[in-house]
């Protein structure tokens, strides 16, 4: 059985009855062919675990990682087909299973995708992966003509025998090639030798975008399907005290209300709208705990107490930097502040679910499917090997969707419902309440200087909330979380900080809240990026030097940061005259997820307070540019994400709940605040860089030292909205 | 029951008629091109043409609509997938994610069909449309783009 085909026989009847307009669930279903229709029949073996050669020459390709619009789906096929040497029109893909995966001892290895790994943390398997498969057809050709491999070559899916010119098409001797023993260590390409890496393949999967026929989680359809809409305690930690089943038992197509654990409720009807409008005229009794009494002022307290705490753990260190800047003969101080954030990803949580005593399949856009694996199985009840996630392509992830609380939510309704499947649907409402939210964290930056304006000593404190003491508690070091110093670690591929200091304290005191973190496009970089880079402005403004000036001073030990960081200057014409209508200039630049980026923007502020941002450069050394037009798409993307957070994305609390339920009262950023967005990507090669995060953590820094370059205002909290940024 | 013209059939629809139209086109009429993203008429992912001009399903209930009047969806928009914006838009490479794609090629037809060359300034005010990922500088180029005939550059 091909490896990929695990829907159970009496599911896939379940599948293939599915109504006319149904679509086959768990599989893209593209509209020309692009991608693979399904998994492929039995008749055809795989070559290996990630490549399937059909009699036809169709090519498909296996994916453990997950496409949620960053094109990992194409850079992987890139990869893959670099060293398959396989006709690239013929190329389709399809998802592989969490639980095949573990019944074969996890042969594709993570399918975590987040951390802008799925290029750089797969690359040397999967194309190995694609070497083995090109030896093994080529040698399968070589046995049908009895002549050495060495004699064959490969191109374009067409083995030629050189000194004869015979040719064999790769489906002609798939069969033949997928039952010899695959090579223990195929070797790869020099990167000089690449033909399919390094070029701006169109994407996959993006015709089936512009017709409305790839099918999201959302879209599923089966027959027999109920719709549940679920609802949560406002406040996070509450329960349910009473549901009053009685006041929406008649509504039109309910045909369940249901607890849900201890602090959820949910509507089970026939459509979307039945479930919704009773859930709005549902009687729920909450007991909100202990936590009702929270508000966005007592976090606040308790993080500005953080930022004069005397304990906290220290991320990275030289010198003494207290004495230091106690002998300076002056010193600088700020105070920075970044809030809690929603990921608000535009396809909102869902997942399907088919629970029986026996077994537990969930239909679902995840950005982890292993994770999903493990948590819908613990939620359902069952062993893994009872279970499995069958995936579709995400609309949005940038986190959210590495969690599963979702999911668990979904199969706790599905299993008061046994053999019926159930689309569990989110609302926006409840999308926005009950995210997982960006940390809050604010920051003390103090730095000495001496009486040339050289920096002494630096102090930066950061006070606020840590992921992993919420998602990996046993990741904590000691209860140190390093994720923390993303991007201020004195070395390391997650975030180097670019600077070099005679004396140098960075530490965390660590304030939680009962808010939820999470790893949010950019994570903890993206406040580190602020707090640092507009507190160099700072300095270098207090010290009457150039920002860049003082930057290239600071970074003599870091050549690769300042590569990136000279690029943007020269791009945006740093230090020569303002283009009409610019009144600043911005720049900023960090390294992580094992790239190197920086950014410079041109903004102008009018009288009535309205930021224009005019123009932005942004360079990205990422080691190896896999696809140069989607690394281009990713960071205007970053800078729209990263935007978003800095004009308008903030989550407030009041009486412990999220204040914000939808776009109307948490705004983010449109076409007409949107900056052109100049690209450079240069990749300086030896080392595989992460693509889709690395350019946010300078869109906002960027921005704000150009408003300050604009108007002589040095704002110090995120978000804009709502703050005067008139010329001081 | 509800007839509706949608992309040129007649279809009846068993719904309360408060019923929005995003959602009896989802859940009754079978089509899920169009989607659901805040329910607010705020982000654009529903949009759907009513008469040639752009509307919002997620907020336009059933009680507001007859056959008289001509929906199409994305499906509709072209018989084969080749109308100038989803040409331009494969040229371009414009979706990421996709979710809002449905919605921005709907908002951005309804402009060109009324404003055939706009400019960067009619783009913005039509285009209100949310998309996360970041799309809407390659939106913009496949406006324009589609407006020039597909001729790139």
């Amino acid at each position: 059985m091909a490896p990929l085909d695990t829907v159970s026989s009496s599911r896939r009847s379940l599948l293939k009855g599915a109504a006319a307009g149904a679509v086959l669930l768990g599989f893209h279903v593209p509209a020309k062919g692009a991608l693979a229709q399904a998994a492929a029949p039995a008749q055809v073996p795989e070559v290996n675990a990630w490549v399937v050669i059909h009699p036809d020459d169709r090519v498909v390709l296996r994916m453990a990682r997950s496409e949620m619009g960053q094109g990992t789906r194409t850079g992987l096929a890139q990869m893959i087909a670099e060293e398959l040497h396989c006709d690239w029109s013929k190329i389709g893909t399809e998802y592989v299973t969490p639980a095949e995966s573990l019944r074969r001892n996890r042969v594709w290895g993570a399918f975590l995708t987040a951390g802008s790994q799925g290029i750089r943390n797969s690359q040397d398997y999967v194309r190995k992966g694609g070497a083995a498969a090109r030896i093994m057809l080529v040698q399968a050709a070589a046995n049908r003509w009895n002549v050495p491999a060495a004699e064959c070559s490969a191109k374009d899916s067409v083995i030629t025998h050189g000194p004869t010119g015979r040719t064999l098409r790769y489906g002609e001797v798939a069969a033949e090639a997928a039952r010899l023993t695959p090579p223990a260590d195929p070797p790869l390409k020099d990167p000089r030798e690449w033909t399919v890496i390094g070029t701006s393949k169109p994407r996959l999967d993006t015709a089936a975008k512009t017709t409305g026929s790839l099918v999201y989680g959302m879209d599923l359809k089966m027959p027999n399907m109920l719709v549940a809409v679920p609802r949560r305690c406002p406040v996070f930690g509450g329960t349910v005290r009473s549901v009053d089943r009685a006041s929406v038992a008649n509504m039109p197509g309910v045909r369940h209300v249901l607890q849900v654990g201890d602090s959820a409720v949910a509507v089970v009807a026939d459509t979307f709208w039945q479930a919704k409008t009773a859930l709005d005229a549902l009687k729920v009794e909450w007991d909100l705990g202990e936590n009702a009494n929270v508000s966005s002022a007592t976090i606040d307290a308790r993080l500005t107490e953080g930022l004069d705490a005397a304990e906290a753990f220290v991320g990275n260190q030289n010198g003494d930097a207290r004495a230091a800047i106690a002998a300076a003969p002056r010193k600088i101080e700020a105070v920075y502040s970044y809030p809690f954030q929603n990921h608000a990803p535009m396809e909102p949580m869902n997942a399907t679910v088919v629970w029986t005593p026996q077994r537990c399949d969930v239909w679902c856009p995840t950005q982890n499917g292993e994770a999903a694996l493990a948590a819908a199985a613990q939620a359902a009840g069952l062993p893994q090997t009872a279970c499995d996630i069958h995936r579709v392509d995400l609309g949005g992830g940038f986190g959210r969707r590495t969690t599963h609380d979702w999911l668990i939510d979904a199969v706790l309704i599905a299993k008061q419902i046994p053999g019926r499947p159930i689309k569990t649907m989110w609302t926006r409402e409840e999308d926005m309440m009950h995210g997982r939210f960006h940390p809050v964290t604010k920051c003390k930056l103090t730095a000495g200087l001496d009486a040339q304006g050289n920096v002494t000593g630096l102090h930066m404190r950061i006070s606020g909330q840590s992921i992993l003491s919420f998602v990996f508690p046993n990741a904590l070091q000691n209860g140190r979380d390093p994720v923390v110093f993303q991007g201020l670690n004195p070395s390391g591929a997650e975030g180097q900080i670019g600077y070099t200091f005679p004396n140098l304290l960075i530490d965390h005191a660590m304030r939680n809240t009962h808010v939820p973190p999470h790893f949010w496009r950019g994570v903890n970089h993206n406040q580190n990026a602020v707090y640092l880079e507009c507190f160099i402005d700072e300095i270098a403004h207090a010290t009457n030097q150039d920002p860049l000036a003082l930057r290239r001073k600071l970074m003599a030990n870091h050549p690769k940061h300042l590569a990136v960081l000279n690029a943007v200057a020269e791009r945006i014409g740093w230090g020569g005259a303002l283009p009409a209508g610019v009144q600043g200039r911005g720049i900023a630049q960090q390294m992580g997820f094992g790239s190197y980026v920086a950014a410079a923007a041109e903004v102008s502020v009018n009288d009535r307070g309205e930021l224009r941002i005019h123009r932005i450069v942004a360079a990205t050394d990422c080691g190896h540019a896999v696809n140069p037009r989607q690394i281009e798409m990713q960071v205007e993307g970053s800078f729209v994400y990263g935007l978003s957070a800095l004009l308008h994305g903030a989550c407030t609390v009041k009486d412990g709940a999220i204040e914000q339920t939808n776009f109307d009262s948490y705004n983010v950023l449109r076409m007409d605040e949107m900056p052109k967005v100049e690209t450079i990507v240069m990749p300086s090669g030896g080392f595989w860089g992460g693509v889709g995060e690395p350019t946010i953590m300078v869109a906002a820094p960027a921005v704000l030292n150009a408003i300050f370059a604009a108007t002589g205002k040095r704002l110090r909290n995120v978000p804009l909205a709502g703050q005067d940024l008139r010329r001081a | 029951m509800t007839k509706l013209n949608v992309n040129g059939r007649v279809v009846e629809v068993d719904a309360s008629p408060d019923t929005p139209l995003l959602w009896a086109l989802r859940d009754h009429v079978g089509l899920t091109g169009t989607k659901y993203g805040c329910g607010i008429a705020a982000c654009g992912a529903c949009t759907v043409h009513i008469d040639g001009q752009a509307i919002r399903a997620c907020v336009t209930p059933l009680s507001a609509l007859d056959e008289s009047q001509k929906i199409v969806t994305i499906e509709g928009l072209s018989p084969d997938g080749n109308h100038p914006v989803q040409v331009a838009w494969r040229e371009l490479d414009v979706p990421q994610c996709g979710f809002c794609q449905s919605g921005m090629i709907m908002a951005a037809a309804a402009l060109l069909a009324q404003t055939p060359r706009p400019t960067d300034a009619d783009i913005d005010a039509a285009m209100s449309n949310i998309c996360r990922c970041g799309t809407y500088n390659r939106v913009r180029a496949g406006i324009h783009q589609a407006a020039r005939g597909g001729i790139t550059g």
